[in-house]
């Protein structure tokens, strides 16, 4: 295809005009500002500093109106309220899973009845703190689950133990944590008793002694602490082992031992005395000690350990 | 020579300060190419086994960074003809070199290919007044040193202290605390004229750069090309430049002598040009692509299309046969080479114990060239490569930028030189409190 051309003066265009060929140096001040680029100091400032101080100053200028701080509060406060008050993180139900008919009333007293709410609204730690102030609770699980339901997994405490002490009875859990109280023995009757100061400190080994006392269990009243050092094992009709501080489950077991052998616990005898287990002491109740007087032509007891003057 | 004095350890100075900062330039100015390399000092061992490149020579304590190259533009015979224009292709080169090293340089190290360089030999003999040589002894044998006249407006570029001799024992390197009665040392003293070296520190301050070092082109390709041993037992360089062919003499590690045939790659060019009638870059290319020294009978048949832009159809589709090329190349080649070898004669290379002849610079790679120079200059030829350094392009490492290498070996590890030494006392001007000091210093 062949190109028309225009020779009118005035419509001719000039279709190659011959460029000055471009110089490869770079001029002076190029150069120049080139190597200024290359300074680390400048090039941090202008990279770095610049930028930064600018944002920092539009930011520092437009804050500086109340009206405009306020406008930016509101937004914010306002984007922060529908976002949180949206249906997917709305709160509708509670449930509350492991917990005794009692122990639930009182959970449900304690979580917020406010429903529906915000999930964001719900501070979760807090109210699991808050729930760990009931006794009866062991621990809790507290969630919410998909589907806006509010969880808690509630873990009781197993009553194990009844302590008597000055207040009253108190139930407590293997690891000598209160449950709860009642009011009278007989409420609960299956559980060992123990009493004395600090016994709760160690209902742990309360009930491996309970658990040694097999054969003697029937007879057993209950556990006393000494002195918050160890404790006496006290049966019915007024006797009493005393078990040494260290090695009190070996200690019993050696006086069930003896039991089987001599049948010691039936006879007239108050104290075993296993404080010291190489020796153990017995002391012998009132009608024993009388009968070897008696023997031996001494004057007997009376009920007060003295001995009665048969003159008066 | 004191002014001399102050401005060469000035320059010591700033190359001191220029490897502490870590980064200095090396601009090698050629005739035909300007190179610039960045070089960075980071302390000793940073070489890598790995890389093929071992501890050679003790240059590892530096690493190329940032090369470039670039034509070069108001250059002429080894000498700035234009210097705005020089000042154009040094801020090209440098510009570019910068910006792939990522720092700025600050400090340079250049070279002088031109300036018609005269060496001179210089003898001088001192008593031993304490018979054992101490420091300022060797300062003073140095200064002793009697100096011809260069003649007028010419620079003292190297003052090398090639030998020392006490009584009869000669070639020590080191004389200090040698004991004997007369300390003789020999000095090799290269001078070139003062303008050109003038002109080019002015070009190079214009590009806002510092002059750290300035060294004679030819002492750089050789220290650059010839292997430790040539250097060691004697070895002669040259170096095919485009403006104009160096030539140094080495031994003992020490360049004793040093010229310049103002012959070059350039004229080869222009011949060619005027010879087959075809612009300067076309006749640059044949040189470069299908140039030779020996023409063989494939080369008869091997047509290369020359063109033109004469808008004339039979110019413009003329073609020449490789031959013609290498018909054309070849005398200017071999004129260049006798003329080397006048240089050689003049020097009296051939009573050096080893005639090795190392050949460098773009020029050498001309096909066949070491033939053609092994018949006309010595049996003993090799083509050389400059030393291989950390970093350095494998573009880079052909032989035209030997110098630029050598360079930065002078950069790492200058020789010594006069104005290493101290001054002696008596140089300095009367009545100075330097003067007094040095004099105490010396004598107690």
């Amino acid at each position: 295809m062949s190109v028309v051309i225009d020779h009118r003066p005035g419509k001719q265009t000039n279709p190659d005009p011959v460029k000055p060929r471009r110089d490869p140096a770079p001029s002076r001040l190029k150069y120049r500002l080139e190597r200024m680029w290359l300074k680390p100091l400048y090039r941090r400032t202008l990279r770095v500093g610049l930028p930064a101080f600018l944002i920092a100053m539009v930011a520092g200028i437009w804050l500086s109106d109340e009206d405009r701080r306020a406008i930016l509060k509101d937004g914010v406060t306002s984007v922060v309220t529908q976002i949180q008050s949206r249906e997917e993180f709305q709160v509708h139900s509670m449930t509350i899973e492991g917990a005794s008919p009692v122990v639930e009333r009182a959970v449900q007293g304690m979580l917020p009845v406010d429903l529906p709410a915000s999930s964001f609204d719900i501070n979760l730690p807090a109210l699991r703190i808050q729930v760990m102030q009931l006794d009866a609770v062991e621990s809790i699980d507290l969630r919410v689950k998909p589907g806006g339901v509010l969880s808690a997994v509630v873990k009781e405490r197993v009553p194990a133990i009844l302590w008597r002490r000055t207040r009253g009875i108190e139930i407590l859990d293997r690891g000598g944590h209160r449950v709860a109280s009642v009011t009278s023995r007989e409420v609960r009757p299956e559980l060992p008793l123990i009493s004395g100061d600090g016994a709760d400190l160690v209902t742990e080994e309360a009930l491996n002694l309970f658990d040694a006392a097999g054969p003697i269990l029937p007879r057993v009243r209950g556990l006393v602490r000494r002195s918050e050092r160890r404790w006496d094992l006290v049966l019915d009709h007024g006797q009493t082992i005393m078990l040494p501080a260290k090695g009190a489950v070996v200690a019993l077991e050696a006086a069930i031992a003896l039991d089987r052998a001599e049948d010691l616990l039936a006879r007239d005898i108050t104290t075993v005395d296993l404080r010291d287990p190489s020796r153990p002491v017995m002391r012998l109740g009132l009608d024993a000690r009388n009968t070897i007087r008696d023997a031996r032509s001494l004057p007997v007891l009376g009920p007060d350990g003295n001995p009665v003057d048969d003159k008066t | 020579m004191a002014d001399l004095y102050q401005t060469q350890r000035a320059m010591r100075n700033m190359r001191r300060a220029a490897l502490q900062r870590g980064v200095i330039g090396i601009l090698d100015i050629g005739t035909s190419k300007i190179a610039c390399l960045v070089l960075r000092f980071d302390g000793t061992g940073t070489f890598r086994e790995t890389d093929g490149v071992g501890p050679m020579a003790g240059q590892v304590n530096f690493r190329v960074i940032g090369a470039a190259s670039t034509r070069s533009r108001g250059m002429r015979r080894g000498q700035i003809e234009t210097m705005a224009e020089t000042e154009r292709a040094i801020r090209t080169v440098v510009a570019a070199a910068q910006k792939l090293a990522g720092v700025r340089i600050d400090h340079v190290i250049a070279c002088l290919s031109g300036g018609s360089p005269s060496s001179y030999g210089l003898a001088g003999e001192i008593d031993l007044a304490a018979g054992k040589v101490a420091e300022h002894d060797v300062a003073q044998v140095l200064a002793a040193c009697e100096a011809p006249d260069f003649g007028r407006g010419r620079e003292v570029l190297h003052a090398q202290p090639v030998n020392f001799a006490v009584d009869n024992r000669s070639s020590l390197a080191d004389p200090r605390d040698h004991v004997g009665n007369k300390l003789f040392c020999d000095m090799h003293v290269l001078t070139v004229d003062g303008d050109v070296m003038g002109n080019l520190v002015q070009c190079i301050r214009r590009c806002d750069l510092e002059l750290a070092g300035i060294a004679s082109a030819p002492y750089a390709s050789a220290r650059a090309s010839l292997v430790e041993d040539e250097q060691e037992l004697g070895a002669a360089c040259i170096d095919f430049g485009g403006g104009g062919t160096g030539v140094s003499i080495f031994i003992k590690k020490h360049m004793i002598f040093s010229d310049h045939v103002p012959i070059g790659g350039n004229l080869i060019t222009q011949d060619i040009a005027q010879g087959l009638r075809v612009p300067l870059p076309v006749a640059e290319r044949l040189k470069t692509v299908s140039g030779g020294v020996e023409a063989t009978g494939q080369d008869d048949r091997e047509m290369i299309d020359v063109g033109g832009n004469t808008g004339d159809w039979e110019t413009d589709r003329r073609s020449v046969s490789r031959a013609d090329v290498i018909g054309v190349m070849r005398p200017r080649v071999e004129e260049i080479l006798e003329n080397a070898r006048e240089v050689l004669d003049a020097a009296g290379f051939d009573y050096m114990p080893s005639q090795q002849i190392v050949l460098t610079g773009g020029g050498s790679q001309i096909p066949g060239l070491d033939g053609l120079a092994a018949r006309i200059l010595g049996p003993n030829i090799r083509c050389g490569r400059p030393l291989r350094i950390d970093g350095l392009a494998h573009e880079l490492t052909d032989p035209s930028f030997s110098s630029a290498v050598g360079l930065s070996l002078f950069a790492a590890h200058p020789q010594d030189e006069w104005w290493d030494f101290e001054m002696p006392a008596d140089n300095y001007p009367g009545r100075s409190f330097r003067r007094a000091y040095r004099w105490f210093k010396n004598n107690w």
